[in-house]
C-alpha cells in the first residue's frame, strides 16, 4: 500500500455509531487487581472524566510504564499502549508530537514514575508537554509484591526495608510544581466524585498535567490504608486554597500528617505547551504522523545546492 | 601522484584542535570538488576542543577516491609537534609547508621539498590566518587558479563579516604568490574533473536519507561521532517539517521515537554504541509491539567511553542482540556516504513492511568523513512503501473502520500466514487496541498475567519471527568483486569497502597478487547461502575488519559454517590504509601468520 495523503476527517460523534455512555469506555477485559485495590476507583474516575468531557474513544491514548497500575490502559476501550517500565512519558511524548490532535492520557504507579521513570518525569514537565498524567502512588512496590517505592514514608518496614526504610521520600506536588508542571493536582481513590474533577481539569488543561492519586495497596502496604489516609486528607477546594499562588501551592504540597491536603495546589495558564511552540505542527497541514511524505523537486534542490 | 592517467594526491594539515583545521580542510575540500576532482576527507581528531593533536588527510584524484590513501603530498604542520610526528614519514616528491619562524623540521627524506614561510610577515601577525596562507601555498605548488580559493574563502567566512573575508582572500593570495617565487611545484597538475561536485559528510547524508525516506520525527541525545546527523536534522527541521528533538537520554530517545512511529511518523534516531546501549530495551518494544522504527549506530571505539573521535567496527554482537529476548530486527552497514543516503530510504521501507526495528551499523570513519559528491547521485525521489498500514483516511476499509464504538472485529495482531498484521495507528475509528510490551493475543490483549497460554505464546512467538522468512528475497545477495579464480578472497563489511576494493588493485597492480573481494552489507538478513557458495570456491579467505576479536569473522562463521582462512584486524582507533591490507595479504600468503593487525605508523 503506498502512503495516504488526505488529513483525517474529524471525529464523528454521530448517531451513526452509537451513542457515548459510561460503558464505552470499558475495555475489553476485567482489571486482575486485588479486590479493593484503589486502582479500581481511578479507573472508574477516568471512565467517567472521559464520558463527561464527551471524548472520543478513537481520539484518546493512554499510555502506561510497567506495574499493577500500568495494566489500565487494557482495561479501558481507547487505544493504548503498555510500555516499558518508566517511560510512559518519553513514549507519550512521541505520540502527542505525532499526533498532537490526540489526548494523551499516561497512566502509571510510583515506582515507574518517579522511581525508574524519574528523568523522563522531570524533562516532560519543564517542556510542558500537553499530557495527562495519573500516578496511581500507593507508596509500595505491588506487583514484585511489597519492596520500598520512592513514596514509601521515613521508617516504613517493607520487604527491602525490613528494618524500616532510612531514606526520605520523593514528595512529587513540590517537585512537580519546581519541576514546571502547569497542573499539579492530587486525588484520593476514596474520594472518588472528587478524582473525577481533578482529572477532567487535567485532561482540559493544555499543558503538562499530574494527578497523583492516593490509591491503596490493600495487599502490601499496611501504613497507608484506606483507614489512614480517611480522617487526614482535606480536599483544597474547601479551603479557600489559591491554586495561582505558588507559595501557597507549594506550602500545602509539604503538609503531611494529622492533616493531608488534596485537590488542585497549582495551575497556570500564561504558558505555552511544547506543542503550540513548535512552528512544525502549525503549518496547516494536521498532524505529522498523516502527512504526506516525500519532498518535493524544489526542496532536493535547495538541498543538494548546500554541498556545492 | 601519476599512474598511467591516473592522478590523485594527498593534503595532510595537522596541529591543536582550535587552530582552524577543520575549516582549511573544507575549504580545500570544496575547492578541489568544485574542480570536479573527486576527494575523500578524514580527520584524526581528539576528543578536546582546544589542544591536543588533530591530522586531516584530504586525498584527491580524478578518479573515485574512497579512502585516505598511503601518503600525503602536501603536509602543513601548523605546530611543532605534528612537524616531529608526520615529517619523517614524507617521501620523495613531497613537500612541506610550515612556518619558518615557528618551526623547525627534523630529519627528513631525499627529495622532500622543505617550504618555510615567513608567517608573521605574511598574515600580518595575524595567527588565526597562518593555516590559510599555508593554503595559498600549497594550491600554487598543486597548480590551481587562485581564483576559486578566493571564491571559497569568501564563502567560508561570509558570517564573520566583509573585514574577515578581505582579510583572508589577501592573506591567502600572499602565501600563494610567496610559493610562485620561493618553491619548486609539483611536476604535475591537479587534474580538472568533467562536472563540479558538491562535498558531503556521512552524518548529513545520513540525515538527507531520512528526509528523503519521509521522516517525520527525529530525536537524538548529542553523542560523538553521531550528532552531525542531528545538526543537519535540527537545521532543516522547519523547512522540510521534521519534528526534531533533543532529549534527556538515549532511553528517552527511543521510546519518544517509538511512540512517534507508533502514531504513524515515519520517525529515527542517531547515536553511538553507548547511547544504543541505553536504547536497547526498547528496540525490544519496537520488535514486541510491532513498530517500525530505524536507528542508526554510528561506531565508535568502545567499550564504555572508549575513545570517542576514534572509530571501531565493535557494536555488530550489541547489536544482533540488543534488547533481551528473540525477536526479528533489520541490520544492514552502509559502506560509503552515499549508500548512507540510500540505505536510509531502504530500510524504512523493510522496517514498515515488516513492522520491525531497523538498524544502521555506521561508523566514525564514514560517517564523519567526507566524500565528493555527483549532485546528480542524490535522488530524493525514492520509492515510499508505508506496507500494510492504516490511516485515518480511510485506507483500510475492508477491515471496516468506523463500524462502532466497541468495534471487536480487527485484530492489530493478526496471526497471518505471512506473519505481518495490517497496523492501524491511534486516531483510525473502529481499530481501536492496545500494544502492549507484555505478550500478548492477537487483539492485543495480555497472556502473560493471570494465565499465560502457551499456546498463544507459542503463536505469537511464532507471528512474529515468521515475518523476516520472507524478508531475504528483499535485499540484494553481496557480488564478488574481481576475477573468480583468485588466490585470496578478502571479505569485509560496511565502511571498509573502499580501501580494501583499493587493496585489491594495488595487489594486482603492484605485487602481481590475484585476489578477489565479498563487501558484506545486509547483517540481518544474511545472505548466508550465497555467500557461503563463494567462500567455498575461494582459494584463502581473509577476513578484515576494524575490530580485535574478530566479530564479523565470528558472525560469518555462525551463519556459514565457514571458518576464514586469516584475519587482518586493527583496533588502534585509527582507519585501514591500503597498503595495512597489501602487506598482511603478502605476509599471510607468505605463511608468516594467520592474523595481522597493522601498525599504524602515522601518528605514532
Amino acid at each position: 500500500m503506498s502512503a495516504p495523503v488526505a488529513p483525517p476527517p474529524p471525529p464523528q460523534a454521530g448517531a451513526e455509531r452509537g451513542q457515548l455512555t459510561k460503558d464505552t469506555y470499558r475495555g475489553r477485559i476485567h482489571p486482575d487487581w486485588c479486590p479493593g485495590c484503589g486502582d479500581f476507583s481511578v479507573l472508574a474516575a477516568l471512565q467517567t472524566a472521559m464520558f463527561e468531557l464527551g471524548l472520543e474513544p478513537s481520539q484518546v491514548c493512554v499510555v502506561s510504564g510497567i506495574g499493577c497500575s500500568s495494566n489500565l490502559p487494557g482495561y479501558v476501550n481507547t487505544y493504548g499502549m503498555h510500555t516499558l517500565h518508566g517511560r510512559s512519558l518519553a513514549v507519550a511524548t512521541g505520540l502527542k508530537l505525532a499526533n498532537h490532535e490526540l489526548k494523551v492520557i499516561c497512566t502509571g504507579g510510583d515506582g515507574d514514575g518517579y522511581g525508574i521513570g524519574g528523568n523522563h518525569f522531570v524533562h516532560t514537565m519543564r517542556r510542558n508537554v500537553d499530557l495527562t498524567y495519573i500516578v496511581m502512588d500507593n507508596q509500595i512496590y505491588g506487583l514484585t509484591t511489597g519492596q520500598c517505592s520512592p513514596t514509601s514514608v521515613k521508617g516504613m518496614k517493607t520487604k527491602s526495608t525490613p528494618y524500616g526504610n532510612v531514606e526520605n521520600p520523593i514528595n512529587p506536588i513540590p517537585m512537580a510544581i519546581v519541576g514546571g508542571a502547569t497542573y499539579v493536582a492530587r486525588a484520593f481513590s476514596g474520594k472518588q466524585k472528587h478524582m473525577v474533577e481533578m482529572i477532567k481539569g487535567a485532561i482540559t488543561h493544555k499543558g503538562f498535567a499530574l494527578v497523583d492519586v492516593f490509591s491503596p495497596c490493600v495487599t502490601y502496604n499496611k501504613d497507608n490504608t484506606y483507614q489512614w489516609f480517611n480522617p487526614r486528607v482535606k480536599m483544597l477546594e474547601e479551603q479557600g486554597h489559591d491554586s495561582s499562588d505558588f507559595s501557597q501551592a507549594i506550602n500545602r504540597g509539604y503538609q503531611w500528617g494529622e492533616e493531608i491536603p488534596i485537590g488542585l495546589f497549582w495551575r497556570r495558564t500564561d504558558l505555552p505547551s511544547l506543542e503550540e511552540l513548535e512552528p512544525v505542527l502549525h503549518t496547516g497541514e494536521g498532524p505529522l504522523a498523516f502527512r504526506k511524505t516525500g519532498i518535493s523537486a524544489d526542496e532536493a534542490k535547495a538541498l543538494v545546492n548546500e554541498l556545492l | 601522484m601519476e599512474k598511467n592517467t591516473k592522478i590523485d594526491f594527498a593534503v595532510g594539515i595537522g596541529g591543536e584542535n582550535g587552530q582552524g583545521i577543520a575549516s582549511t580542510g573544507d575549504i580545500l575540500a570544496r575547492i578541489f570538488a568544485r574542480r570536479g576532482l573527486h576527494l575523500n576527507a578524514y580527520n584524526a581528531y581528539q576528543s578536546i576542543i582546544r589542544g591536543g593533536h588533530t591530522f586531516l588527510t584530504i586525498r584527491a584524484g580524478d578518479t573515485p577516491v574512497t579512502n585516505m590513501g598511503d601518503k600525503i603530498d602536501v603536509f602543513i604542520p601548523l605546530n611543532q609537534d605534528t612537524m616531529n610526528r608526520h615529517l619523517r614519514l614524507l617521501k620523495a616528491g613531497a613537500c612541506a609547508i610550515y612556518d619558518g619562524e615557528k618551526i623547525t623540521p627534523g630529519e627528513v627524506a631525499d627529495g622532500v621539498q622543505l617550504c618555510s614561510m615567513p608567517m608573521k610577515e605574511l598574515t600580518k601577525g595575524n595567527k588565526l590566518a597562518v593555516n590559510t596562507a599555508a593554503l595559498g601555498a600549497a594550491l600554487q605548488l598543486l597548480g590551481i587558479e587562485s581564483e576559486p580559493l578566493e571564491a571559497v574563502v569568501a564563502r567560508q567566512f561570509k558570517k564573520k563579516g566583509d573585514e574577515v573575508v578581505a582579510g583572508n582572500i589577501a592573506v591567502a593570495r600572499a602565501g600563494y604568490d610567496y610559493a610562485a617565487q620561493n618553491f619548486r611545484p609539483f611536476p604535475w597538475k591537479a587534474p580538472k574533473g568533467a562536472k563540479p561536485l558538491g562535498i558531503v559528510t556521512g552524518n548529513q547524508a545520513t540525515a538527507m536519507g531520512g528526509a528523503a525516506a519521509g521522516v517525520k520525527f527525529y530525536a537524538a541525545y548529542p553523542m560523538s561521532p553521531s550528532t552531525g546527523v542531528l545538526m543537519w536534522m535540527a537545521a532543516h527541521a522547519r523547512q522540510l517539517g521534521i519534528m526534531v528533538r533533543q532529549v534527556e537520554d538515549e532511553i528517552g530517545v527511543m521510546n519518544m521515537v517509538i511512540g512517534a512511529a507508533h502514531a504513524g511518523c515515519r520517525a529515527m534516531c542517531a547515536t553511538s554504541g553507548g547511547g544504543f546501549a541505553l536504547m536497547t530495551e526498547a528496540v525490544g518494544m519496537a520488535g514486541m509491539i510491532e513498530t517500525p522504527i530505524v536507528c542508526v549506530d554510528v561506531q565508535r571505539a568502545g567499550p564504555a567511553t572508549g575513545v570517542p573521535t576514534k572509530t571501531e567496527q565493535g557494536d555488530l554482537w550489541q547489536m544482533l542482540g540488543a534488547g533481551q529476548g528473540d525477536y526479528p530486527r533489520l541490520i544492514v552497514a552502509p559502506t560509503s556516504q552515499l549508500d548512507l543516503f540510500r540505505t536510509v530510504p531502504e530500510l524504512f521501507n523493510l522496517c514498515d513492511k515488516y513492522q520491525c526495528p531497523g538498524l544502521v551499523l555506521a561508523d566514525l570513519l564514514i560517517s564523519e568523513g567526507t566524500s565528493s559528491i555527483d549532485s546528480d547521485a542524490l535522488d530524493f525521489d525514492v520509492k515510499i512503501d508505508r506496507g500494510d498500514l492504516i490511516l485515518p483516511n480511510g485506507n483500510g476499509e475492508g477491515t471496516a473502520p468506523g463500524s462502532g464504538y466497541n468495534d471487536k472485529a480487527y485484530l492489530r495482531f493478526k496471526n497471518t500466514e505471512s506473519g505481518i498484521s495490517p497496523r492501524a495507528v491511534p486516531g483510525v475509528p473502529g481499530h481501536i487496541f492496545t500494544a502492549a510490551t507484555d505478550e500478548h493475543d492477537e487483539d492485543g490483549t495480555l497472556v502473560s498475567d493471570e494465565f499465560t497460554n502457551p499456546n498463544v505464546r507459542r503463536m505469537m512467538v511464532e507471528k512474529r519471527g515468521r515475518k523476516m522468512q520472507a524478508a531475504i528475497n528483499d535485499i540484494a545477495a553481496p557480488k564478488l568483486f574481481g576475477p573468480e579464480n583468485a588466490a585470496v578472497t578478502l571479505v569485509g563489511w560496511g565502511s571498509t569497502d573502499g580501501v580494501i576494493r583499493e587493496a585489491v588493485e594495488k595487489l594486482a597492480g603492484e605485487e602481481g597478487i590475484v585476489a578477489n573481494h565479498l563487501q558484506i552489507r545486509w547483517i540481518v538478513p544474511f545472505h548466508a547461502q550465497e555467500v557461503g557458495r563463494v567462500l567455498s570456491q575461494s582459494n584463502r579467505v581473509i577476513v578484515v575488519e576494524n575490530n580485535y576479536s574478530g566479530q564479523f569473522a565470528r558472525y560469518l562463521r555462525s551463519e556459514t559454517g565457514f571458518d576464514a582462512h586469516g584475519h587482518i584486524r586493527k583496533y588502534d582507533g585509527e582507519p585501514f590504509m591500503p597498503h595495512h591490507i597489501v602487506e598482511a595479504v603478502k605476509a599471510q600468503l607468505d605463511g608468516k601468520t594467520k592474523l595481522s593487525v597493522p601498525i599504524h605508523e602515522v601518528l605514532a
